[in-house]
């Protein structure tokens, strides 16, 4: 599903790798957390996935897709069958909680019919029920990152990167968004979630990568922070 | 569709001073380019009238000529024999369609209607004009058999064709829709730049969406076509605004002044006028589409 071989990154300018040859393999339906300090190279691995930046050597293999040759104007519709979530959760402040959902579906040309049966429903399954008309500034961080992985699996990706989707928010409303991770893991979507969050990592007991200067120093089934 | 609209319409909204900006400059450059094309028809169709029309012109010496080139003062009798037994000679005649002679009288009376009120019509006398062989040619164009034969001839002042004259003419109205056409390739230049700069603001002031339909997959079609629309939708106002202005100054100017002015001349119509507004269209809706589309591309490298 995900198969990333000898990878390095460079970044310009900057004469540390941001990855130095990191192999992994992830499979369908896996639920893996990738951890290590700020700067070890989690955001990077994640854009790599999704084909924001190419490896500066080796090979980034995902659902199928070569992403070192892929051709440009395939990439959005590689970009279709990944889902994303931030820590800033990166919702458009002007459209409501719906339209931003809808917004989804909407730019990659979906009917309008299709939408209006999807977005009541994905808003459900994440707990935001009766708040499609509401601004996000109307709404808590956690309602917030909701709205941000309703318009993320909308689509019914089958993987679900996710950076820091906790970073913003308090223990409680953390919990309850990681809960829903793993609730979409569960219905067989892979999920990768970098994180700094221990107590949820040693709570879950999932696959656990670590990294390290960019290195990978630790890849273990059901471990701990 | 709905969608892609509805982001038009909002950019739009967004850059409403710009828009206008590239309204205008669309607007007046290809006013430029409509007047360039004017003039070009207006050249070819007074060429096309006028080549057709041209003589060549054998000047007989009179006895105001200068005595260098008729030393013999008035062309005698036998002078214009001669004149006349050459252009009857085999070699000259079969390029003649025909020719006719012009006496003094004759020259003095057109001379009285060309310059009818005017005050040299008053001071000149017959005996000042020349005296003329006009020689219409089967093919105008090659005068020069002409003007060598006679060039030099025992009491000929001077060979003279006739678009020699429409040549400045033509010449000078060539250099006005040259210089046309150099002012709307600056603008049409400016407006290039001006569109591109617009939908890069466009695209500035929508980073946050433009990032979210990546991120999500949207093609790179579905994100530049808004851009690209809103740069044509501009310039399209703008070339209807341009050629407004052209049909405009044939209906009122050239033929509702200058036609009323110069009844002989043969002006450009509506017709024609009505010709170059899907050029006009059509140039300023490539130049938007692609000043946009190139300056969006540049933007949203992926
Ligand atoms: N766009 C970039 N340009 C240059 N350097 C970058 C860029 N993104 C990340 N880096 C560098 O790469 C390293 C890894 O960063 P990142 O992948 O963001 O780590 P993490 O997400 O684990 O904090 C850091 O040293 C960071 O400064
Ligand atoms: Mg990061």
């Amino acid at each position: 599903m995900i198969r990333i071989e000898n990878v390095s990154k460079n970044y310009r300018g900057s004469n540390r790798p941001a990855l130095a040859d990191v192999s992994l393999e992830i499979e369908k339906g896996d639920f893996v957390f990738l951890v290590g300090a700020s700067g070890s190279g989690k955001s990077s691995l994640l854009r790599l996935i999704l084909r924001e930046e190419i490896p500066s050597s080796g090979a980034v293999h995902v659902l199928g897709e070569n992403l070192v040759g892929i051709p440009s104007r395939r990439i959005p519709f590689f970009r279709r069958k990944l889902g994303v979530v931030f820590q800033d959760f990166r919702l458009l402040p002007n459209k409501t909680v719906g339209q931003n959902v809808a917004f989804s579906m909407e730019v990659i040309g979906q009917s309008a019919g299709l939408i209006e049966a999807a977005v009541p429903e994905v808003l459900r399954l994440v707990g935001l029920d009766g708040k499609a008309d509401r601004l996000p500034s109307e709404l808590s961080g956690g309602e917030q990152q909701r709205v941000a992985l309703a318009r993320a699996i909308v689509n019914k990706p089958a993987i679900l990167l996710a950076d820091e989707p906790t970073g913003n928010l308090d223990p409680k409303t953390s919990e309850e968004i990681m809960a829903l991770l793993d609730s979409i893991n569960q219905t067989g979507t892979t999920v990768v979630m970098a994180t700094h969050d221990s107590g949820i990592v040693n709570r879950y007991r999932k696959r656990v990568i670590e990294l390290r200067e960019g290195q990978i120093v630790r890849d273990e089934k059901s471990a701990g922070y | 569709m709905r969608f892609v609209w509805s982001e038009v319409r909002q950019g739009i909204r967004r850059n409403l001073s710009m828009v206008i900006s590239v309204i205008l400059v669309t607007f007046i450059s290809l006013t430029f380019v409509g007047t360039a094309g004017l003039l070009q028809m207006q050249i070819g169709q007074m060429k096309n009238y006028w080549y057709d029309k041209a003589e060549v012109a054998i000047y007989l010496c009179s006895n105001v000529s200068p005595a260098d080139v008729c030393p013999q003062g008035e062309a005698s009798a036998d002078l214009k024999t001669a004149v006349e037994n050459q252009l009857k000679s085999p070699t000259l005649a079969p390029f003649i369609q025909r020719y006719y002679f012009e006496d003094h009288a004759a020259a003095y009376q057109k001379f009285q209607q060309e310059f009818a009120g005017n005050s040299v019509a008053k001071y000149v006398t017959a005996e000042q004009l020349n005296e003329t062989y006009w020689v219409k040619l089967k093919d105008p164009s090659q005068s020069a058999i002409i003007t060598e034969s006679f060039t030099g001839f025992a009491g000929v002042e001077e060979v003279r064709d006739q678009r020699s004259y429409l040549d400045q003419i033509f010449g000078i109205l060539n250099a006005a829709s040259i210089a046309a056409i150099s002012v709307a390739a600056l603008m049409l230049a400016s407006a290039a730049l001006l569109i591109s700069t617009t939908i890069r603001l466009s695209a500035f002031a929508r980073r946050r969406e433009l990032g979210i339909m990546r991120l999500v997959g949207a093609s790179n079609f579905y994100i530049q076509l808004p851009f690209i629309l809103e740069g044509v939708f501009a310039a399209i106002i703008g070339s209807l605004l341009a050629s407004g202005a052209v049909v405009g100054i044939v209906q009122f100017f050239v033929q509702g002044y200058l036609a009323q002015q110069l009844p002989f001349t043969n002006f450009v119509d509506l017709g024609s006028a009505l010709l170059l507004v899907p050029a006009l269209i059509g140039s300023g809706v490539i130049l938007a589409a692609a000043a946009s589309g190139l300056a969006i591309r540049r933007y949203l490298r992926i």
